[in-house]
């Protein structure tokens, strides 16, 4: 084989790169865009409500995907300590979706209505409190910072062109809702509704 | 999935499996240096040669390919095709959940009809129960049971919504909310509330009454007295906590007492009814009777 052709000729290498590394991605990446199972939410499925919407904008602000993943795996020991597996018709109205992919805290897909609304608020305010051996960095400035209002409707519009049901009602009292409440109160709603979609479903 | 998408998927892995192998079957022989007075490219006394592929790594690629052929013959991969072993990965946990619930099931099933009070003195339930206590409870409740600033202690026998083994056994399956509102403007100005505050501080420290204590007095039995009772002895019906004991819940400073009239204070305990089995909810009450057996 003459690779001295391909080895001198950077335009025809990169094309060929190109062409070896998109396999992958038009094999494994592709398809799903077209599989209408995937797309499917699960029965039940409602777009989450304004102030937990905004709840998961400070989820997403403070990082929190970064240490914990919202996905239990079908793996036996994952749904003995979380609960059940995580399936995809839980996700069709993320964006982006939160699974994560790395855990230094624990799997928080199934932790709404596990521990109180007063738990979550120490815990974020001062971890160790609660859990000595915890490693979570606390987030006291969240319960100081005052949401703004005026932009949650317009996110449930950008939601809505990609797709998320969103209703015109659900619009209309958004920024009611989201008024004078502060990014823990957001945060702490957000977390509390965490897997009771799917807890529903059943 | 559709058969058009199947049958793209097909094709592509098909395609790529064909190109490796022809990849590797071009390249098994080394053509000869076309112009000889060229010479191998050399730079810096160093030349670059072009020799074969080693044989371990020859083979090493040949064997993935051969492995890739089988893994898909065996697992989904091929588009729409499920394979010789029908694998999913749900279904392995769902499989594997049932083969670890019937091997603890008649453990379980062999604790469940002794009742609460046996159970907790079985070394065995009891390690159970702590282990279920240690990933369901400690949490909120602390490792050692005995609770933080909002949370009840399990070890002092003080219960807020009675320590029966039926009651325990209800609060973890079900749940509690207890609600003590905030009183601040029905109580009245603040030396109202402090009033009242020191009045509940009496009821468990034994203070001399003063005339703040004796105003306070007033206060609690036409506001408090609802919930706690007259004799301030609590409610479990309704989680009341009983006054009349130095265990505090939420701080028993007069600072404390004073931001609990004023602000109201709220009890969750979650529900555990699907989180737990009945199986477990019944050892892990007995583990919380035992702790407060001793006292």
């Amino acid at each position: 084989m003459r690779h001295e052709v391909i080895e001198k000729n950077i335009g025809l290498m990169a094309v060929l790169i190109f062409l070896v590394i998109s396999i992958a991605g038009l094999v494994e990446i592709v398809p799903l865009f077209f599989q209408t199972d995937v797309h499917k939410p699960i029965k039940g499925l409602k777009p989450i409500p304004a102030l937990e919407l905004e709840g998961r904008d400070v989820y997403i602000k403070e990082g929190c995907h970064v240490c914990h993943t919202q996905m239990v795996r079908p793996l036996y020991a994952e749904t003995k300590r979380y609960g059940p597996y995580s399936v995809i018709g839980e996700s069709v109205y993320e964006h982006p979706f939160l699974w994560g992919s790395k855990r230094t805290g624990p799997d928080l897909a199934r932790i709404g209505g596990r521990y109180s609304d007063d738990w979550h608020r120490i815990h974020l305010q001062s971890p160790r409190l609660l859990v000595p051996a915890s490693k979570m960095p606390a987030y006291p400035w969240l319960q100081k910072i005052i949401l703004n209002e005026n932009q949650t409707e317009k996110k449930m519009k950008v939601l809505r062109k990609l797709g998320v049901p969103y209703t015109d009602k659900d619009m209309e009292n958004a920024s009611k809702t989201v008024k004078g409440k502060t990014e823990e109160d957001a945060l702490v709603a957000y977390l509390q509704q965490l897997g009771l979609a799917y807890k529903k479903s059943q | 999935m559709s058969s058009l998408l199947s049958i793209y998927i097909i094709f592509l892995v098909v395609l790529s499996i064909v190109g490796y192998s022809a990849l590797i079957y071009f390249t098994r022989t080394v053509s000869p240096v076309e112009n000889e007075d060229e010479g191998p490219h050399t730079f810096d006394g160093i030349s670059e040669l072009n020799e074969p592929l080693p044989l371990w790594w020859l083979w090493l690629f040949i064997l993935t390919i051969i492995f890739g052929i089988f893994y898909l013959a065996f697992y989904p991969g091929l588009g729409k095709t499920k394979g010789y072993l029908d694998w999913t990965s749900h279904k392995e946990c769902d499989e594997k959940v049932k083969v670890e619930d019937k091997l603890y099931q008649p453990i379980y099933a062999s604790y469940s009809n002794m009742s609460v009070e046996d159970l907790s003195s079985n070394l065995k339930a009891l390690k159970i129960g702590k282990s279920l206590f240690i990933n369901n409870c400690f949490l909120c409740h602390g490792l050692d049971a005995k609770g933080g600033n909002g949370f009840p202690n399990l070890t002092n026998s003080k219960w807020l919504y009675g320590g029966a083994p039926n009651e325990i056994k209800m609060t973890i399956t079900n749940g509690r909310k207890g609600r003590m509102p905030a009183y601040g403007s029905i109580v009245g100005s603040e030396q109202d509330i402090e009033s009242t505050a020191l009045y509940v501080l009496s009821l468990s420290n034994e203070s001399e009454s003063s005339d703040l204590t004796s105003k306070g007095k007033v206060k609690f039995s036409t506001i408090c007295s609802a919930c706690h009772g007259l004799n301030a002895k609590g409610n479990k019906f309704i989680g009341a906590p009983n006054l009349t004991d130095p265990q505090w819940i939420h701080g028993g400073s007069l600072e404390n007492i004073k931001t609990t009239i004023k602000y109201g204070r709220n009890g969750v305990m979650p529900a555990h009814k699907d989180v737990l089995t009945k199986e477990q909810i019944h050892i892990l009450t007995a583990y919380i009777f035992s702790l407060n057996k001793n006292l």
